[in-house]
């Protein structure tokens, strides 16, 4: 029963999310930016636009320039994120490959410096009066979660082992649509309610800054006006000079 | 407006406590019925404001990659948090930058995203109710739209954009503001933001040039409507009459002249300033735009080059070529439009002006980074020139220069306080308090490096620091346009005037031009 209810929870949270982040980046896609706006100094070509996106999604640029703390744990908690989820790519592959399982180490570490940033975060939403004041009910929740989420996983490294054979056999199971039986550890239960909540909420929420980023016409943006000229299609319908 | 105060200077970087509503009581003067139907807008607030203003937000929704994107991407990391110079004087959370988009944000949650419909309570959703707009008119015109928020963004996002999009809806259900819609009205009409018809510009003209030679005894033209033409000057119209703004127009007239450089002004288009930026409109900002177009081809000049404007500058280098372009009629081995400051540099590098230097030397200056400038485009083939340029031409024609502290300077500057169409005297409260972070920064240099002047080339930083400055405690001709440095340190030598002598016939439009310019 339990199987089944989290086999298709997963299999909807997996729809929800593909689906609905596809949808949105379609329409970020779609959507024209009529003029050109990027931040300057900007990049006069698309190699330097590469480079800049790359720097700000890699370092977290602008944030580094505008606030040091904010920064750290931001950072901290993105980076851990990462390898945190390199560490779980292990439920999902068989043999798991070489590289995979280097990282596993660091992977726990991870799991602890993120669960730390996170609360960092959280300290910042109450401790320092500006944002407190531009945080809101899901601002909070959504770094409850993401703590959950991590407390959870570390529980079962560090509290009350769970078997992940067994884990591994349902995760590898769901991927190849051969249900195995999730272990009925009340860590796990919640570790994956609450990634299955993530993913559901992901294109409905501030998660979307993943994604957006890319699409953000003040950092990819070449700057080259004068040498290019750049025509949305709906502002090429009001050009009246046609055929000058 | 009550009563104010003009806040205590503190050390340039200290972040105030909130003070939440402090400025909840600043609005702008509403549009009038006239200025508004001038521009297409509806005269009043209409009946059903609501449903047209979600109409008109779905629409620039569908219009706008950067409002699309930058409604959902915030985090609320509160990096924007202490950037906003009106925060920074007043204290307001709502003109924190994330609060303010957060006006609009929680309106698009309610209509246009599933949590919002659905769990408003839960994402901070709310309905546009008429609290909500009078919130929008408030602090939407709190905002220069100066992008310094953008700058830290980790997703840069600009609420430049969101307060362009907002005033833009406003209009569109007959709540404009009265400065900028007034001021678009002038430009369509007459060709300038002061409503100078063409005869009165020319008159003007004429009493600058018997100045000029009053100060130097050279004839120096200040040439209007010249056709052939090889350069048409495009400045912003209070160059022709504010201070300091005005001295720098004598500046650009004396560097065309000692290079013997063939140019002119255009009654047509005698004006830089595009406002239709600040209340986000396309099409309004499209229509002055090609103002400068159809002056360049009439008057059937080589190149143009923009005089010292800030946001002017923004539309010009950035939005032109997209607005009124190609300007594919033009001499392409230049760029056009080009800055008077580029343009003026790369004369002095080529030896081809005169400079005392010493002439300054009563002054020692700093210089301001109009916002738009600095942010908002470039000067020069380089990414970064927008702060080489004004500097390099400041240090060619003065001794004695100081940069103030590095984190209120370059992309970083702090905005004049006055910028985004909100230089008006009835947000003069807000334009005070806001050019508190500036002032900070510019006593710094002061008190320590003996800093007397602060040059800037925005004709709205000029004549926004005019004002309040003195409240400050600073001199009110304590800013100084760029050009004015250099028209006091280049050495025009009498004997000069008999080559220009005959160029200067051709110089100012007969009277049937004038008449032609003022039917159409």
């Amino acid at each position: 029963m339990l199987t089944t209810i989290y086999a298709i929870l997963f299999y909807v949270a997996t729809l929800i999310f593909v689906g609905g982040l596809a949808y949105k980046i379609r329409t970020y896609f779609v959507t024209p930016a009529p003029l050109k706006i990027a931040t300057t100094p900007a990049p006069t070509t698309t190699g330097g636009v590469v480079f800049r996106m790359a720097r700000e999604v890699a370092l977290f640029e602008s944030l580094f320039k505008s606030n040091k703390w904010i920064w750290l744990f931001g950072y901290v908690f993105h980076a851990a994120l990462a390898l945190v989820i390199i560490r779980h790519l292990r439920y999902f592959i068989e043999p798991v490959w070489t590289w995979v399982v280097l990282a596993q180490p660091f992977g726990i570490y991870a799991g602890l410096a993120m669960v730390g940033a996170l609360a960092g975060l959280w300290f910042r939403r109450f401790a320092v009066d500006r944002v407190r004041y531009i945080s809101g009910l899901s601002d909070h929740l959504m770094l409850a979660m993401l703590i959950a989420i991590g407390v959870s996983g570390l529980a079962m490294k560090f509290v009350s082992k769970t078997d992940i054979v067994a884990v591994k056999a349902f995760t590898m199971g769901l991927v190849t649509f051969d249900w195995q039986p999730l272990p009925t550890h009340p860590a796990l239960l919640i570790h994956l309610g609450l990634v299955a909540l993530l993913m559901i909420i992901f294109p409905f929420s501030k998660l979307l800054h993943a994604p957006g980023v890319f699409f953000s016409p003040t950092r990819n943006q070449v700057d080259n006006p004068r040498e290019k000229r750049h025509l949305a299609p709906w502002a090429a319908k009001l050009e009246t000079k046609a055929g000058e | 407006m009550g009563e104010y105060e003009t806040p205590e200077m503190d050390d340039y970087a200290k972040t105030p406590e909130l003070a939440p509503c402090s400025m909840a009581h600043s609005q702008p003067f509403i549009a009038a019925p006239n200025h508004q139907e001038d521009l297409g807008f509806p005269g009043e607030l209409v009946d059903n404001w609501q449903e047209k203003a979600i109409e008109k937000f779905g629409e620039l929704l569908t219009k706008y990659r950067s409002l699309r994107v930058y409604m959902d991407g915030c985090v609320k990391c509160g990096a924007c948090t202490d950037k906003c110079h009106y925060f920074l004087g007043t204290g307001d959370p709502k003109n924190m930058p994330v609060a303010r988009q957060d006006l609009m944000r929680k309106v698009y949650r309610r209509y246009f995203t599933f949590a919002g419909k659905y769990f408003p309570w839960l994402v901070g959703a709310e309905d546009l109710t008429k609290e909500v707009l009078d919130e929008w008119y408030t602090y939407f015109h709190q905002c220069s739209q100066c992008r310094r928020c953008s700058v830290y963004c980790p997703y840069g996002i600009d609420t430049a954009e969101i307060s362009m999009a907002a005033r833009e809806i406003m209009d569109h259900i007959g709540q404009g503001q009265k400065y900028c819609n007034e001021i678009i009205g002038k430009v369509h009409v007459l060709g300038n933001n002061l409503g100078l018809p063409a005869k009165a510009l020319r008159a003007t003209l004429d009493d600058l040039e018997e100045d000029i030679f009053d100060d130097i005894e050279v004839e120096v033209k200040l040439p209007l409507d010249v056709k052939g033409a090889d350069v048409l000057l495009v400045t912003p119209s209070a160059d022709f009459f504010a201070e300091p703004h005005i001295d720098g127009l004598i500046g650009y007239a004396k560097v065309f002249h000692q290079s013997n450089t063939s140019w002119t002004l255009s009654s047509y288009a005698s004006e830089a300033a595009n406002f239709a930026m600040f209340i986000g409109s396309y099409d309004q900002m499209k229509q002055i735009a090609e103002r400068i177009r159809k002056a360049a081809q009439d008057l059937g000049v080589k190149r143009i080059v923009v005089g010292e404007c800030g946001h002017a500058w923004r539309v010009a280098y950035n939005f032109w070529n997209t607005l009124a372009g190609p300007f594919d009629f033009l001499d392409q081995s230049v760029p056009s439009p080009m800055h008077i400051t580029e343009f003026t540099y790369k004369l002095i590098e080529e030896g081809k002006l005169k400079l005392d230097k010493s002439q300054n030397d009563h002054m020692t200056l700093t210089f301001h980074d109009s916002c738009n400038v600095a942010r908002a485009s470039r000067i020069g083939d380089d990414p970064g020139g927008q702060f080489f340029y004004p500097r390099a031409v400041i240090k060619a024609v003065c001794n004695n220069y100081i940069d103030m502290a590095p984190d209120t300077i370059h992309e970083h500057t702090y905005c004049c306080g006055g910028g985004g169409g909100l230089l008006t005297d009835d947000l003069m409260e807000l334009r005070v308090k806001g050019a508190k972070p500036r002032m900070e920064a510019l006593n710094q240099v002061t008190e320590n490096n003996g800093v007397t002047h602060m040059a800037a080339i925005c004709a709205i930083c000029k004549s926004q620091f005019s004002k309040v400055m003195p409240k400050y405690g600073f001199e009110m001709d304590g800013v100084v346009s760029v050009h004015q440095l250099v028209s006091n340190a280049i050495v025009i030598e009498p004997d000069e005037v008999e080559e220009d002598e005959e160029e200067a016939d051709n110089n100012g439009p007969s009277d049937e031009q004038i008449e032609e310019r003022e039917e159409a």
